[in-house]
């Protein structure tokens, strides 16, 4: 039950995206995050040291990845929590709606998280009959439109306050239609209200973990609302869903780790809350869950660690590489047709559901290199793509027009007099068609170029045979 | 195979190792006894004077109020003060942190309750555990001195904290912990805090007060 | 032209082999002359060995044996020249990030791609950072606006260089885009592979340069000019696009990229 991927159908869905005006309106709020975090990085002189900081830490934990999940198991063991190890995501989904029927919850609350989104949480829980509500604003707003995120940080980027709004008078029944909800502020108080009642109605809580830590054995979850942390405190169970690789050794850590987390993200120096649980409720405390479960989820990771997709294993899911690409801030998240859009999301994605499903998002990229440069620990991003592309190209997965016109360029290119020879043809051939327009409105074979620009005509001869005319051939 | 030993089995065959060898177990033990600190920002550091004023200053940028006072003994007056001027009714709920209770709230016309929130008090007082001068973020613990439903569900959360309780940085207030739990050891919840609950899910628009208090108002004393 | 276009440029003259990139070879040769005008002003003694393609199109789609042959041709080709400099950030990148990567099983191959990254340079940044151009002694009339392209930006640091020397041309008045540092959507085969996501993020250069009100669009990569030329044309802008060395080399007097031109060129 996993979200079905509709990645296979990339270019449809970019043309969707392309076509779809209201949501070209939406996209143009992805455009202020690149300024937000660029002023944080500006505003702390160690950013980049601690970038270098961060992604150590990742790769000294994935090294020794197996001894530090023992170390954080029996630390969440000692404390009175539960440790489920969970393969792939039915697993996952089994763990967890087992836990919530022994709990006999009827309604559980649920914090952001990427890794319920990739294991199709929400589907498996309601199945069996348990009500889950989203409590982060973004994604109750897209739960209540059966939606998926189209962003890992802001998961209803796509929608505007008018859909919202709409999306709130179609479902609460209770609200009076007279009731203003112009204002981005109404909404939320609506939202709160609503919320608030089921927070306090819920009998689990589900959560994701930015961080694990082996130190304490503590989930960390980082939300600016505060809706994580009602979640996790209000109700009997605290169930914490999390990749394996998310585990991190110390508190410190956590904290070098913490201080690119918010500054790449959204630009805060630190988000509003940062929450550390450690194991259930104590003799003594007034509040807090009386269960604590930690599913620990593999889903593929393991078999990414040592190979050459491993560094991907770094990312701490902050959302920098899709505020800064391209094409993502031209389509939106769901055009990339999973779990996970943007740069990572092209690494990440054939990796979790295969290249013959996925391979599409590794190609559609320009290599602007944009993401690498904001990456917080600098995950290789565009030589990841590569990557996929070489094993597309070596298993001859690569379109056919392609490889054949790569083919062809390659021979030439190979034998460089046959190749000038070819090429003056061409260029003078081009330059006589052209030259009195300067350029081409339309073209055989260019057509995926000449549908939308124009295409510049050659000035005639090459700049190879002008040069040897002059000069007389080198060497 | 149980599920446990199968991921565990996965890691180590992708890593290539068996998870008996001496020096990545060491590695491992060193690191967690050892907890290097990483890179340590400039912006926290400073005398017990620059890291309360840095304190302020980024707390005031996430948006929290600041207010400080001479002596713990003023703490109820500017409680009371904040809540008239921000118009909300005079009641405050709070857990049993006796540093609390020694205040003199009689003094004022506050209404007071104690104990954990059932989601339906305006304002809540709590003690800190740590201020942290590099980002202004509050580092509060859970107990029954104070309940961790107060610094989520009420509107208004005000938050006393020692001046000689305001450290530099993260690791500094990670030292603190350390020296009170225990190593590896923790409290049950560990909230850092930097301003009030916000969201930015509607179209980017910042709107405070998403599902957690809408103000924090912290009063500094001695 | 007689003039000397450069100044500051040391006395030292070295020989310098000039990677045309196929781009500038086949569509705009001027290009390539602009470039020789620049370097043999600042004393260098310019040769063109016999090149074709540095092999990224193939690097990027995956075919990595191929860009491979292509990587040991162009490194023979240039192994007597002291330096190797190409118009084009995006090519330059192929030469001096990604040529080292091609060879990792060979380590002679290896440290002959790393000898002849290091000897290459994109065109402006050689002209400021090595041979020391600090301005140029030429005029273009109006305002221009300088497109970063990826490569040049992010793989090659090129950034100041290309503004500090426009920056001495008479007559030229430089305006900031709003979005210098965003991709124009080119990227290769990928504006034919993906026309419509291509189209998009062009659309959205073009209208970042009109915003900024400037005449002509300057950049030193000619796969982002023709990009950016072919959708303002499309669009109906008046906008010329031109190569930053048309420029700097005072030969930016002939029609713009997509202009109509007149005889058979030179």
């Amino acid at each position: 039950m996993t979200a079905v991927a509709t990645t296979p159908r990339f270019k449809a869905n970019v043309h969707e995206a392309l076509t779809d005006v209201r949501l070209q309106g939406a996209m143009t709020f992805a455009r202020n995050f690149a300024g937000r975090r660029a002023a944080a990085a500006e505003r702390l002189p160690e950013f980049e040291a601690l970038r270098d900081s961060a992604r150590a830490i990742k790769d000294h934990t994935l090294a020794h990845l197996d001894l530090y999940l023992e170390a954080y198991e029996r630390k969440v063991v000692e404390s009175g929590g539960h440790v489920h190890f969970a393969e792939d995501a039915e697993a996952a989904r089994k763990i967890v709606v087992g836990l919530c029927k022994g709990l006999g919850a009827k309604s559980v609350t649920k914090g952001k998280s990427m890794i319920s989104e990739e294991i199709g949480l929400n589907a498996a829980i309601e199945a069996a009959g348990i009500e889950a509500v989203e409590t982060d604003l973004g994604e109750y707003i897209i739960q209540l439109r059966h939606e998926t995120p189209s962003h890992i940080i802001a998961p209803a980027i796509h929608v505007t306050a008018r859909d919202v709004e709409q999306d709130f008078r179609k479902a609460h029944r209770e609200l009076p239609p007279e009731r203003d909800l112009s204002r981005p502020e109404q909404l939320l108080g609506e939202a709160r209200g609503v919320l608030r009642a089921k927070f306090l109605a819920a009998d689990a809580g589900i959560t994701g973990a930015n961080f694990l830590i082996a130190e304490t054995g503590a989930s960390v979850i980082v939300t600016n609302e505060g809706n994580g942390d009602l979640t996790q405190i209000l109700p009997r169970a605290h169930i914490v869903i999390a990749s394996i690789e998310k585990i991190v050794p110390t508190l410190e850590d956590a904290a070098q780790l913490l201080r690119v987390l918010a500054r790449s993200a959204t630009g805060q120096d630190a988000s509003v809350y940062t929450t550390f649980s450690t194991g259930p409720r104590r003799a003594g405390d007034p509040d807090g869950p009386s269960e604590y479960h930690v599913v620990l989820l593999d889903n593929g990771r393991s078999a990414m660690l040592g190979g050459e997709f491993e560094d991907m294993l770094r990312c701490i899911r902050c959302g920098a590489c899709m505020n800064h690409c391209p094409v993502y801030q031209a389509v939106g998240g769901h055009a990339y047709g999973w779990v996970y859009p943007g740069p990572m999301g092209a690494v990440l994605t054939p990796s979790l559901i295969g290249v013959a499903e996925g391979g599409q998002l590794p190609n559609a990229s320009t290599f602007c290199g944009r993401c690498e440069e904001v990456c917080p620990v600098r995950i290789p991003l565009p030589k990841m793509m590569r990557h996929w592309r070489e094993r597309e190209f070596a298993r001859g997965l690569s379109p056919a027009p392609q490889r054949f016109g790569l083919g062809a360029w390659a021979f030439f290119a190979a034998r460089p007099a046959l190749y000038r020879f070819a090429t003056g043809l061409a260029a003078r051939a081009l330059h006589l068609a052209g030259r009195r327009k300067g350029r081409f409105a339309s073209a055989p074979l260019a057509g995926g170029w000449t549908r939308y620009r124009d295409l510049a005509a050659p000035q005639g001869a090459t700049f190879q045979s002008r040069w040897r005319a002059k000069n007389g051939a080198v060497k | 195979m149980s599920a446990r030993d199968s991921v565990l089995a996965g890691v180590r065959r992708s890593l290539g190792v068996t998870g008996t060898e001496a020096p990545r177990r060491f590695e491992v033990e060193r690191r967690l006894a050892e907890a290097p600190a990483g890179v340590v920002p400039e912006r926290g550091q400073g005398d017990a004077g620059q890291r309360l004023a840095t304190f302020k200053a980024e707390a005031e940028r996430a948006q929290a109020s600041v207010a400080e006072v001479a002596t713990r003994a003023e703490v109820p007056a500017e409680v009371a003060r904040f809540l008239r001027d921000a118009n909300c009714p005079a009641t405050v709920r709070m857990g049993a942190d006796p540093r609390l209770a020694a205040m003199p709230w009689s003094e004022t016309a506050l209404e007071i309750s104690s104990g954990p929130s059932d989601g339906h008090d305006l304002n809540a007082v709590s003690f800190a555990f740590a201020g942290i001068a590099e980002t202004g973020t509050l580092a509060l613990v859970s107990g029954a001195d104070n309940p961790t439903t107060l610094n989520f569900l009420p509107d208004n959360h005000i938050v006393v904290l020692r001046r000689a309780d305001v450290v530099a940085d993260y690791e500094a207030a990670i030292a603190r912990l350390r020296a009170a739990y225990g190593k590896g050891g923790a409290p049950r919840t560990l909230n850092l805090v930097a301003g009030p609950s916000r969201s930015g899910d509607i179209e980017q628009t910042l709107l405070l007060g998403a599902h957690g208090p809408r103000r924090l108002h912290i009063v500094i004393s001695d | 032209m007689t003039m000397n276009a450069v100044e500051g440029a040391g006395p030292r003259p070295r020989r310098v082999g000039l990677f045309v990139t196929c781009l500038v070879d086949i569509m705009r040769p001027t290009v390539g002359f602009a470039a020789v005008k620049l370097l043999e002003d600042a004393g260098c003694t310019v040769v063109v060995p016999a090149q074709t393609c540095c092999g990224q199109p193939a690097y990027n789609s995956g075919d990595r044996a191929t860009a491979a042959r292509l990587a040991r041709q162009a490194i023979t080709a240039f192994e007597d020249c002291d330096h190797v400099v190409v118009p084009s950030g995006s090519c330059g990148g192929m030469l001096i990030r990604h040529y080292p990567e091609l060879f990792a099983g060979e380590p002679e191959m290896a440290a002959k791609a790393e000898r002849f990254a290091s000897k290459t340079h994109e065109l402006v940044s050689f002209l400021t950072d090595v041979l020391g151009v600090e301005r140029v002694t030429v005029r273009f009339d109006g305002t221009v606006a300088y497109h970063d392209s990826c490569s040049s930006l992010r793989e090659l640091g090129v950034k100041a260089q290309p503004r500090r020397l426009l920056a001495s041309v008479e007559g030229l008045s430089l305006v900031e885009l709003d979005e210098a540092e965003t991709c124009c959507g080119f990227g290769g085969l990928f504006a034919a592979k993906y026309g419509e996501l291509s189209n998009a993020i062009v659309s959205r250069k073009a209208d970042d340069i009109r915003k900024a009100a400037a005449g002509t669009v300057l950049a030193g990569d000619l796969g982002c000019l023709l990009n950016i030329a072919g959708k303002l044309q499309r669009a109906g802008s008046a906008v010329e696009a031109r190569h930053v060395a048309e420029v700097l080399a005072g030969m930016a007097d002939g029609p713009a990229i997509g202009e109509p031109q007149k005889g058979a060129g030179r």
